[in-house]
């Protein structure tokens, strides 16, 4: 179930093959960093279809606030014995920042979309369980800490 | 009606404060509330007012027992930013070091698991032959934990060739200890009835939660960033993962105790092929871009990402222990257990962040909160093993 | 109270109270009961509840969600007690000083008598502050 018997570039293929016309922009930085950028309203199917598809591991997600008003969500996956990382990125424009939760498919996603709401403001539509993961309950509303403008 | 057992945020098994809420029917465990943050210390964004060598002392202080696979982690993201390689000398020596760390980390956790069990002794003799491993570290570079050895483009100090055959005599003691630890714990019967077939994490599960490193080689998955993605001299030495298929306690034990012969293994071989020539590049300056670090800490996959503008400051830095994957699944493995297994089976994971002092029982059936402290939470652990060894004669 | 304190500084018990630290002092305190260092001898010993301890060895920060329960572990310690703040991080964050989680330090939530220095202190510091202590307190009493 996690041994995975493609090669990266058999895989690479596959996820060309089926979502070429959703993907915005493919970048290897190098051999084993692979950066793919999609529309968020893209996420959840792309997602899915990794996870299930080629039995990923979902590492962890990385949220910053870029200077071009909004936001950047990186998604970052594991194929189990290869090298390679490949991170999947949404940018969310402000005010709007909101995309749905991967939580009710991936568990693991569950926790970094907390922290994510929480330090950054992003709004997770439809999160099972959105209380403070990392902050003290009693902390202000409307303030987050790894935003640029606080 | 359910009973609700908070474990926490201060107990002697973990080292680290976090609060568990077990609810309980009786004596099992149906539920599990975890909530952290209270080691929280906003490290994502101190990252982004220091300087790039700042970044690897900062990330250092993340955690103590791995103090190591932060840095390890660091510096392969900003060597994966600039595309810069560390000379040979500086790969084998970081790989010493790594290794060594986690010896010392898994005969710390065993150290603590045998107290916690009952077995002081264990406790004892663990951290006593810990203190070996303490001393090569505090020999070649200076300080017995924050080892303050990495840095982008090699490490910070030298070993000294002459030095090398006193640390091979230091390692040589170390290994009758791993045989003893061996027959100690994975042959003792009391042991076995305390840990196996309780807190099974089922390789469906670990795949679910995404779990890494001993919590989920033990339920069956091969994954360990040594192999998958040969970092530091991990691809030039000759040595295998430790993979288990029951996913109890006891696998989780049994894979940290060969991980250990392993280690060793490991460190032999560095000592050996390391040949003498520069430990570091002088790294000045990294180029706009990102970069993604991973390395194996004793608990699992330690991922960083780095984004640079740049500028002599990260834009961002995004931390990922392998305990952040690891607790979560503690949700799961401690369902239909008992309460005096169930701060083992927490344990068994290796947190690694500070830990619970206080459990706050909740008997819904009753309809009163009981509040048994760390010492409460010890004492039932040890009546568990004077049950199990009645029950087995010994 | 003159009597109590001499007998706290006979054998005192300890409590180990961590406030969002990252371990490295915790592991060289519990590092000073094993063989090596072995603190037993001197009478002192690990207890786990604050309502046993004589004195309270403070590590970590105080990060902000810790800061209520430290003072209820400090409430239950019967008096009197001291408090040793160990390591960097306990006298005024070290390396994490300016982050957003932590308002307040140690000796701002609790009264700490004695400050043992290091990153980590090693266990010979840690013995050493704790004997400077008890010193101190003796001379006191």
């Amino acid at each position: 179930m996690s041994e995975n018997l493609m090669t990266w570039k058999q895989i690479a293929k596959k996820i060309h093959d089926k979502y070429d016309d959703k993907i915005l922009k493919w970048h290897e930085h190098n051999d084993n960093r692979i950066y793919v950028d999609i529309d968020p309203k893209d996420w959840i199917e792309f997602g899915r279809f990794l996870f299930d598809e080629f039995d990923t591991r979902f590492i962890i997600a990385s949220a910053l606030d870029t200077p071009w008003d909004g936001m950047e969500i990186l998604y970052h996956f594991d194929f189990h014995n290869l090298p390679q990382v490949f991170s999947v990125r949404v940018f969310l424009k402000k005010p709007k920042l909101e995309i749905e939760s991967m939580a009710p498919y991936i568990k693991a996603t569950e926790w970094i979309e907390r922290e994510m709401t929480e330090l950054f403001g992003i709004t997770f539509k439809n999160h099972p369980d959105m209380r403070h993961l990392l902050l003290p309950d009693d902390w202000p509303e409307g303030n987050y800490p790894l935003r640029r403008d606080q | 009606m359910s009973e609700i057992i908070p474990i926490g945020p201060y107990h002697p098994l973990q080292e680290e404060p976090e609060f568990f809420q077990l609810h309980v029917e009786g004596e099992k465990v149906t539920k599990l509330d975890i909530e952290i943050g209270y080691n929280h210390r906003g490290i994502e964004k101190l990252a982004e007012s220091k300087s790039w060598d700042q970044v690897v002392f900062l990330v250092e202080r993340i955690c103590g027992i791995c103090s190591t696979s932060h840095p390890a982690a660091s510096v392969c993201a900003m060597e994966d930013l600039g595309g810069i390689e560390a000379p040979e000398r500086a790969q084998y020596i970081r790989t010493i070091v790594a290794e060594l760390e986690r010896i010392h980390s898994h005969l710390l956790w065993l150290g603590l698991a045998g107290h916690f069990i009952g077995y002081n002794t264990v406790w004892m003799w663990a951290w006593k032959y810990r203190e070996i491993v303490c001393d090569i570290l505090d020999k070649m570079t200076g300080n017995r934990q924050s080892y303050a050895m990495f840095k982008v483009g090699g490490v910070r100090r030298d070993v000294l060739d002459d030095d090398i055959p006193a640390f091979k005599k230091m390692m040589d003691k170390l290994k009758p200890v791993l045989d003893m630890f061996k027959g100690a714990v994975i042959d003792d019967p009391v042991i076995h009835a305390r840990t196996k077939g309780v807190g099974v994490l089922t390789k469906e599960q670990a795949v679910e939660y995404c779990v890494v490193g001993p919590t989920a080689r033990p339920s069956g998955i091969a994954i360990d960033v040594r192999k998958d993605e040969p970092y530091f001299a991990y691809d030039w030495v000759d040595w295998d993962i430790v993979v288990l298929q029951e996913g109890d306690v006891f696998a989780k034990v049994a894979c940290r105790i060969l991980e250990m012969y392993e280690s060793v293994k490991i460190i032999d071989q560095c000592f050996d092929k390391m040949k003498p020539g520069v430990v570091d590049l002088h790294v000045k300056e990294l180029s706009p871009g990102e970069g993604i670090g991973r390395a194996e800490a004793p608990r699992g996959e330690v991922y960083h990402y780095c984004r640079s503008d740049g500028s002599n400051f990260p834009a961002r830095y995004k931390v990922r222990a392998p305990s952040y994957v690891n607790i979560f699944s503690n949700e799961v493995a401690v369902i239909g257990e008992k309460v005096a297994d169930a701060a083992l089976i927490l344990a068994a994971v290796d947190p690694c962040y500070c830990c619970t002092e206080r459990m706050v029982v909740v008997d819904h059936e009753k309809n009163k909160e009981r509040v048994l402290n760390s010492g409460d939470l010890i004492r039932l652990s040890h009546e568990r093993t004077k049950e199990v060894r009645k029950a087995l004669g010994v | 109270m003159g009597i109590k304190l001499k007998a706290l500084t006979k054998s005192p018990w300890v409590y180990h109270l961590s406030t969002g630290s990252c371990n490295n002092c915790d592991i060289e305190i519990l590092d000073c009961l094993t063989p090596r260092y072995d603190l037993e001898r001197f009478g002192i010993v690990l207890v786990g509840s604050p309502r046993h301890a004589d004195a309270l060895l403070v590590t970590g920060n105080m990060t902000q969600k810790c800061i209520p329960r430290a003072k209820e572990v400090y409430e239950q310690m019967p008096k009197p007690g001291v408090v040793i703040a160990i390591g960097t991080c306990s006298l005024g964050h070290g390396v994490f000083d300016g982050s957003y989680v932590m308002p307040k330090t140690v000796d701002e939530v609790l009264p700490v008598d004695i400050y043992i220095p290091g990153c980590p202190p090693k266990p010979e510091g840690i013995i050493a502050g704790v004997a400077k202590l008890l010193t101190m307190l003796r001379q006191k009493a």
